[in-house]
């Protein structure tokens, strides 16, 4: 399958719709856009399956590389394994429920359309990138349309959130380029695949590993880079704020594993304690902060805050499993949440409050939307049988598995998180979606057609993964192989 | 060994049912419901009873001893080559008989419900949440692997939360649901870090082969895990302690006891189903079920031991103390929990050394028919009465004669009086404590004539006291679906004790020839018999001696009356501690240092660039100004300073 294709059609479709005329034109078309990615994501599945199946062993496959710039060895090189095509299943599955939930926007339309596909083309590009300087290229492709839509479609104190946003994502992308242009250095290529061939020296790696991490670890909320997730998410409109966290995030957690990681494998073992620290805090400190929250929005941003967490202690455990649960987690959060969001956004667009106190008893008048809130709530406390208790556990299991006692001691942290996540998710729901009602709230309608597509969609992926966690298991343990094989290497070698 | 893949049906068709009335149950089927789930019911229970018969009377004994059967394994989720989740159905002499219980007592409180909850508005949600809860509760009972039975064991914990907030718009049912989920999830969270413990040394998470390692001393796995320790105990006592500490969660016990009071919120026949036969006793069966690895650890078994029996005595003394008779039959199925856990607790492995294990396991068993049976009884009482409280009741045996014999037969069950079916069980109890731990039986001696005192002061206050007042005798008991449970589990509780337990379940497999010593049931029985005598001179018709006796015990009474103060306990950690010493100050400095910091960061850049801007005004003068001034001051480092 040409992997190309990927970026084509967000692009092409973005620019149709710059060409439409009314409102509903733009609508079907973006829709039409969002289920040709999806489908053109679940053959190109189907398709590394059989080529698996039929016993190709390369590590990328699919590839694809023309020189773009031969001075400086940049090549537009791209390849997908396991793990890019979860990613790429997540980024499709968002897509389309995010489309759905727009439908009703009135204010500049054709432009929110417009910038949300091109915001998944900058997601589809990185995820896809075999080259540093393409992937780089493709991650700020992916930056720029976030801060307009917070900024112009927003509510709140958007501009300040749209600034504050950009400004510390630009800051990470300047941290990675930092980290990319080291390695280029070093090794004078931009290919992933090279690089990973060649043996940085190890003092280099430790030089600017942090570099890479640290950039990448801005976008996925690494402690204390995290500051933006709130007030960006709060700012956001509901597709907005379902792509941000959904797919935005998660470029940081691939970025910190396929870059950072998988080239600087020795840096990435001598800095394991350092991420360990971070990751835990995020998640206990989330964890805590989220209780104390009284709006809906903000109470998803801290919980990714904390679920994100998950993905870098994952990571920085350096175990096969771990490093599985960290990719589960990054889909099974990106599903998760954005199903929030899209509930709180319809929540929102009825009553016109999030805070928490003002609402109650919306499963009396919505019990449409209170069943998807209840869902999304009950993914992120980890109930087996959605996604989000398959990663979570994966990731517990592979962390134990560093019998080191400090890593235990983390892991046991970690794994307390479990209750103070319910904590804050029965409050949240005891009092929205439970209680007397609002007696204001009384004529509400419940979800239209649009917004059932929507949460079904992203329901569907989220107990996919719940009921039958072998399916994408060992999709992504077949990705996590060959980075396992590239951090394997040092341990031989110390 | 006959084919029992039909087994997979038994919880599967409560899933269907489930899934059915939950996704178009509003829509289709809102006065069917019922039926549909009653009829899924029964169809596992028949096929729960042919297993047990097929199994325990046809094929399940080989070479003399009741084996294990798995089938239809599957592997779920693999995390690494030796440890992954395999989903699968075990059969052995105490899953089958859980399954009974289970499709039994869920049978029968599906039937009643199509009575009790008539004509309320989410009639196919409720009983589509009964399904969800009947499914996970005999999911977790045949689980084959320790992974598998902690899935079963959230979805039960969700199953129970949703129906405790079944009336959601009742701010007290919310937040009983909610305590409920938080508590014993809680008590998961030690469930969990056990399994990782036991999973890592024992580099498996099926229970076969887990056991099979951990219990056979020359395995590298079980010199690992007892060589290693951690705060000087084995990681093989942890292990266990941690999973017990999940066991003790779900199965109320002191001090993780608090939700279960609350949880009465729940509609009465799922407080008959979930907080009194079948998922309180998951912590039991957890024990249960890892017993031989249990019986490896003294240290372990000695917790389990004393931890039942501080929850039997503690629960029954608060219970002679509460007028909601919800609330009574709480606190008494709380105290029953206690026994069956000492009963494991002082039990050995193998042969007649496991005789508390079988008791235990008896008890589990007789104590659903009659403690299902008691909050059925309940659930039709407080039909009539509308009040939970027992100060609004009295004389209604004339009003409800099968709800009175039913009660008043599992009141004798419970209080352990013969032939009924507690007698055997708590005899069997006592007569293996009696054997290992004298302390521990002359405390569950005095819990077992508290029992029957607080039982009968329950009774005596139901249903004699005072006049029953006429208003209430328009209707009756209930309809027929409402009755017919009642007689049948009444049945339940007369016949139950004459089943040939120690011939079916006993630790390692081999039946155990049965040794009733009447001799010794003499003072129990009889210690029984005189507090029920004391209960019917308190309470059979009113009078003050009551508030005398409650008055002459002052401090006692008082503390008793208030739970021993515990929820003001955890409300102090929960509300004072957590919250304010860590929640809130984890959001203040994420507010006020985190994000300080990165807006004054911005502030900085900002202030500095509004000072410098002055710089690029684009006048030649300014430019050249600072050319040479430049210039100059590179000269003077360069003379001065450059060595």
């Amino acid at each position: 399958m040409n992997l190309s294709l990927l970026i084509i059609v967000p692009f092409l479709t973005a620019i149709a719709i710059l060409f439409s005329k009314e409102a509903k034109t733009t609508r079907i078309i973006s829709l039409l856009g969002a289920v040709v990615q999806l489908a053109l994501a679940l053959f190109l599945l189907t398709a590394y399956l059989q080529e698996r199946s039929a016993g190709n062993t390369a590590p990328m496959l699919f590839e694809y590389n023309y020189v773009w710039f031969a001075p400086l060895h940049i090549n537009y090189h791209v390849g997908v394994d396991g793990i890019s095509i979860a990613m790429i299943l997540l980024t499709a599955f968002v897509v389309l429920a995010g489309i759905l939930v727009s439908w009703k926007i009135d204010k500049w339309n054709r432009e929110y359309f417009f910038l949300l596909l091109f915001l998944s083309m900058g997601a589809y590009g990185f995820f896809i990138s075999l080259d540093l300087f393409t992937l780089f290229f493709f991650l700020e492709v992916a930056v720029i349309p976030k801060f307009l839509l917070i900024g112009i479609w927003g509510s709140g104190k958007k501009e300040y959130s749209a600034m504050k946003l950009a400004l510390m994502l630009m800051g990470g992308s300047a941290l990675v380029f930092v980290g990319l242009a080291g390695i280029f250095f070093n090794t004078n290529t931009f290919d992933i695949l090279q690089i990973a061939q060649l043996h940085i020296p190890v003092a280099t790696q430790k030089f600017f590993f942090p570099f890479a991490f640290i950039g990448f670890g801005v976008f996925t909320a690494l402690f204390p880079f995290h500051t933006w997730v709130p007030d960006g998410h709060s700012s956001a409109p509901t597709a907005a704020s379902m792509f941000l966290a959904g797919i935005s995030m998660k470029l940081g957690g691939y970025g910190c594993l396929r870059v950072a990681t998988y080239l600087m494998p020795d840096a990435a073992h001598a800095y394991s304690g350092v991420i360990i620290a971070l990751a835990t805090i995020a998640i206990i400190y989330g964890a805590f902060a989220t209780m104390m929250q009284k709006d809906l929005k903000y109470i998803n941003a801290y919980s990714s805050v904390s679920h994100c967490g998950f993905v870098l202690l994952g990571i920085g455990m350096l175990t096969k499993t771990s490093i599985n649960g960290a990719v589960l987690q990054m889909v099974s959060h990106g599903l998760m949440t954005a199903l929030f969001f899209a509930a709180i956004g319809m929540i929102y667009g009825r009553t016109h409050t999030r805070m928490v106190a003002q609402l109650g008893g919306l499963l009396k008048v919505t019990p449409f939307i209170s069943t998807v809130f209840v869902i999304a709530g009950l993914c992120s406390l980890g109930l087996p049988g959605l996604s989000g208790f398959v990663a979570e556990m994966t990731v517990f299991m592979g962390s134990w598995q560093n019998p080191d006692n400090l890593y235990r001691l983390a892991t046991i942290l970690a794994c307390a998180s479990i209750v103070v996540t319910a904590v804050y998710i029965l409050r949240a729901t005891g009092k929205t979606i439970m209680g007397p009602i609002n007696q204001t709230y009384l004529r509400l309608n419940d979800a239209t057609w649009n917004e059932k597509l929507a949460a079904g969609v992203l329901i569907t992926g989220i107990v996919i993964i719940g009921i039958a966690p072998f399916l994408i298991n060992g999709l992504i343990a077949g990705g996590t192989e060959t980075i396992m094989k590239q951090i394997g290497k040092t341990i031989i070698s110390k | 060994m006959s084919n029992y893949s039909y087994i997979a049906l038994i919880p599967l068709l409560p899933l269907a049912s489930f899934i059915l009335l939950g996704l178009w149950g509003r829509k289709y089927f809102k006065t069917s419901a019922g039926i549909i789930g009653t009829a899924s019911l029964l169809a596992s229970t028949l096929l729960s009873l042919y297993a047990a018969y097929s199994y325990f009377f046809v094929d399940g004994k080989i070479n003399g001893a009741y084996g294990k059967v798995e089938v239809l394994k599957y592997t779920w989720l693999q995390f690494s080559p030796g440890l992954s989740i395999d989903m699968g159905f075990l059969l052995d002499p105490i899953s089958i008989m859980m399954i009974v219980v289970v499709s039994f007592v869920s049978l029968m409180v599906h039937l009643f419900s199509i009575g009790y909850m008539k004509g309320e508005e989410r009639f196919a949600t409720y009983y589509s949440f009964l399904g969800l809860f009947t499914f996970s509760m005999l999911g977790l009972v045949l689980s084959t692997n320790i992974f598998q039975i902690y899935i079963f064991w959230e979805l039960v914990g969700v199953s129970s939360y949703l129906l405790i907030g079944f009336y959601y718009d009742r701010p007290s049912a919310v937040a009983a649901a909610k305590k409920a989920f938080i508590v014993t999830r809680f008590a998961d969270f030690g469930f969990l870090i056990g399994i990782l413990i036991l999973g890592f040394y024992g580099g498996t998470l099926d229970f076969g082969t887990l056991l099979q390692r951990l219990t056979s001393i020359q395995s590298s796995e079980f010199i690992s895990i007892t060589r290693a320790s951690f705060l000087g105990v084995s990681m093989l006592t942890w292990g266990l302690l941690l999973v017990f500490m999940g066991g003790a969660g779900k199965s109320a016990l002191f001090p993780l006891h608090i939700w279960l009071p609350d949880a009465m919120e729940g509609p009465t026949p799922v407080s008959a189903l979930i907080h009194a036969a079948t998922m309180v006793v998951a912590g039991v069966y957890l024990v249960a079920r890892l017993f031989p690895l249990f019986a490896m650890d003294d240290a372990a078994l000695q917790v389990v031991a004393y931890a039942g029996i501080l929850s039997a005595l503690l629960a029954a003394i608060i219970a002679c103390t509460q007028t909601d008779i919800k609330r009574v039959l709480a606190y008494s199925t709380m105290s029953q929990i206690g026994f069956m856990m000492f009963a494991l607790g002082v039990s050995g492995y193998g042969e007649s050394k496991g005789l508390g294990y079988t008791a235990s396991m008896f008890h589990l068993f007789t104590h659903a028919f009659f403690k299902s049976l008691l909050f059925l009884c309940a659930g039709s009482i407080i039909h009539l009465v509308h009040s939970n409280d027992m100060k609004n009741m009295g004389g209604l045996r004339k009003l409800m004669p099968v709800t009175h014999f039913g009660f008043l037969i599992a009141c004798l069950a419970i209080s352990g009086i013969p032939p009924f079916a507690g007698f055997f069980s708590k005899e069997g109890i006592l007569m293996a404590t009696y054997e290992s731990n004298k302390f521990i039986f002359f405390i569950a001696l005095f819990t077992s004539a508290l029992t029957a005192f607080y039982m009968f002061r329950l009774y005596f206050s139901i249903f004699w006291n005072k006049e029953a007042s006429t208003e209430k005798t328009h209707h009756g008991e209930g309809s027929l679906s409402m009755k017919v449970p009642l007689i049948i589990l009444t049945a339940c509780s007369i016949l139950a004790g004459f089943v040939p337990f120690s011939k079916l379940i006993t630790t390692d497999g081999i039946p155990l020839e049965e040794h009733m010593n009447l001799l010794f049931s003499i003072a129990p029985v009889g210690l029984a018999l005189l507090a029920i005598l004391l209960a019917a001179n308190l309470y059979k018709k009113a009078n003050t001696r009551p508030q005398k006796l409650s008055q002459s015990l002052g401090t006692l009474y008082i503390a008793a009356k208030r739970k021993f103060y515990i929820d003001e306990v955890y409300l102090f950690i929960t509300q004072k501690v957590v919250f304010n010493l860590i929640g809130r100050p984890a959001a203040w400095i994420d507010r006020n240092i985190i994000d300080g910091s990165v807006n004054l960061l911005a502030t900085v850049t900002g202030k500095t660039s509004q000072g410098i801007k002055g710089l690029q005004s684009g006048s030649v003068q300014n430019y050249a100004l600072y050319f040479f001034s430049g210039i100059a001051a590179l000269a003077v480092i360069f003379i001065y300073l450059w060595k």
